[in-house]
């Protein structure tokens, strides 16, 4: 019996967001009297894996996978795996890759699932009551899920980061890739490189239409280079063409929950208060003191960007 | 061709939510539904292709008689016929399995629906509906181009996006700028009313899912406002008060 945690990588090393998903499948393997097993696939090296080990696993299976490594390929060795090591529940982190797993996943395993879980599932019997943010961000739905497996993606920054972990022992290990993933071929990616990704960041600094052009834009990465931030923005902004659509925080695009968003120029719709509800401390700067961003906001500063930004990007040179 | 669309019937984007019966049931009162946003993608694109190769379209919504505005609106925007599974969807899975009923033995060459939902947000009825009837799938799809039996698709990963090329039939999880929406015509709403709208009862499914309570977030509390002329004393605040730098 176990708790199986998939830690997905970026550039060869694992995700903050998996290392948070593996603390919590620590805590989660606690509760349920059994171990956390981490399995990491693709290249990593002998550091990369024993970060598993300080989040909290206490095994690392890793498994090597030829090919274009789809949603499609990843379920199928994860459900090998599970079947390997009796997982009770298998734990990711939420993203469209995550949702892509998850769906599959919990279709193989005959299992219950839920996706973009905020906290560490409580354990009640045989059953998971888990909590998901619905209607995009607007409000809550407690579940509860019941059958042997349970497959549960976790929301980035929901559960603390463990790093206190034992060194874990590493297995390598193969599983089938099923034969539907080759119909899949990978022809070529187009990435910003060297950035932090927006859904991974810890500081989210974002732009709307109050910046007036892409132009405009250097205030705020230099804001963000500066803080360690990724760069988002509103989608006017991406609908314009000023912004790549990757950047797009809102309703229909990518949602975030930092531990601090910083929102510069934007007025706040519904739709883009719905990306960013996650947010642990909000602040809005914008010249319109009316703007409806500032009732959803911790901190605000009441002024035009262009004279503020600068100022702050002096002060945060200071820190 | 033969294209099946799925759509959700969601509260529009600027609802106030908040439920009813002890917290277990969504108040419609007042509330306008609409198509699910990435969904109308999925449809806007099947349009497209429609255009270009000569499809026909058959959108597919599961809910109650409650839906069939939407899903006229659907057949108003450029769908061909439309069915409705005749249940109120309960979980992901109970849709994804009254969907891949549908589609068995439906002929289809491609099945596209939103990248998610904008009510629950699991983001997985695709990924199940193609496990179900054993295809591949893709999602979230930001651009298609069909030549042949092949398709071309960039799908939006984080940071960028990738580029991959797969065989007919499969299922696409679509969101923009796939195609841009299209806006029903005085032609296309006078023959959405007499398309054909068949409605089929829903599969037998075991659900292993029950949603127990709904609750709103707790209210934030008023904006800490700092002057204009002292950025500083933001920074300060937010890395002595609120702990995040």
């Amino acid at each position: 019996m176990s708790v199986l945690i998939f830690a997905e990588g970026v550039d060869k090393s694992i995700k903050k967001s998996s290392l948070e998903a593996i603390s919590a499948g620590f805590l989660l393997a606690q509760k349920l009297n059994t171990e956390a097993i981490a399995i990491a696939i693709g290249e990593y090296d002998a550091a990369a894996l024993q970060e598993l080990g300080k989040a909290g696993a206490k095994k690392v299976l890793h498994v090597n996978l030829p090919g274009y490594p789809s949603a499609l390929a990843y379920a199928s060795v994860l459900a090998g795996a599970a079947k390997d090591v009796g997982a009770l529940v298998v734990l990711l982190s939420k993203s469209a890759l995550g949702d892509g797993i998850v769906s599959r996943l919990s279709v193989q395993l005959n299992a219950s699932s839920a996706t973009g879980v905020l906290a560490v599932p409580e354990v009640s019997g045989d059953t998971l009551k888990v909590r998901k943010s619905i209607y995009t961000g607007k409000a809550f739905a407690d579940l509860s899920l019941s059958g042997a497996v349970k497959v549960i993606s976790l929301a980035k920054n929901a559960v603390p980061l463990k790093e206190d972990g034992a060194a874990a022992t590493v297995e390598s290990k193969t599983y089938p890739v099923s034969e539907l993933a080759g119909k899949l071929v990978h022809q070529n990616e187009e990435k910003a490189s060297g950035d932090i990704l927006l859904t991974e960041a810890d500081i989210v600094v974002s732009g709307g239409r109050g910046l007036k052009g892409p132009e405009n834009w250097g205030m705020i990465e230099e804001l963000a280079k500066i803080l360690g931030a990724a760069t988002g923005c509103s989608k006017p902004v991406s609908d314009l063409d000023w912004r790549p659509h990757h950047e797009h925080v809102g309703q229909t695009g990518v949602k975030v929950s930092p531990n601090l968003y910083i929102a510069v120029g934007i007025s706040g719709a519904i739709q883009h208060l719905a990306g960013v509800s996650g947010s642990k401390v909000i602040v809005v700067i914008n010249k319109d003191p009316e703007a409806p961003f500032f009732k959803a906001a911790d901190y605000g500063i009441v002024g035009d960007a262009f004279e503020v930004v600068p100022k702050l990007i002096e002060a945060a040179k200071k820190l | 061709m033969k294209i099946l669309v799925c759509i959700t019937n969601v509260p529009d984007t600027t609802s106030k939510i908040s439920f009813s019966d002890d917290k277990k049931k969504f108040n419609d009162a007042g509330i306008q539904f609409i198509i699910g946003p990435y969904d109308e993608y999925a449809l806007s694109k099947a349009v497209d292709i429609k255009e270009k190769n000569n499809a026909t379209i058959v959108v597919l919504n599961v809910g109650g008689p409650e839906t069939e505005p939407t899903i006229r609106k659907a057949l108003a925007i450029g769908a061909d016929e439309a069915i409705r599974v005749n249940a109120t969807p309960t979980d992901a899975w109970f849709v994804a399995n009254q969907i891949a009923a549908v589609a068995k033995d439906g002929g289809y060459d491609l099945i596209l629906m939103g990248r998610e939902s904008i009510d629950f947000n699991g983001g997985v009825v695709h990924g199940m509906v193609a496990e179900l009837l054993g295809l591949p799938s893709v999602s979230p799809v930001m651009s298609m181009e069909l030549e042949g039996t092949k398709a071309t698709m960039a799908k939006e990963i984080e940071g960028g996006k990738e580029l991959l090329e797969v065989s007919l039939p499969f299922v696409a999880g679509c969101q923009e700028p796939i195609a841009e929406w299209k806006i029903p015509n005085m032609r296309g709403i006078m023959s959405a009313r007499t398309k054909p709208l068949n409605v089929v009862e829903p599969v037998a499914v075991v659900g292993n899912v029950v949603y127990d309570q709904f609750s709103l977030p707790a209210p934030k509390g008023t904006v800490k406002l700092i002057d204009a002329s002292d950025p500083a004393k933001l920074l300060d605040l937010l890395r002595n008060e609120a702990k995040v730098l």
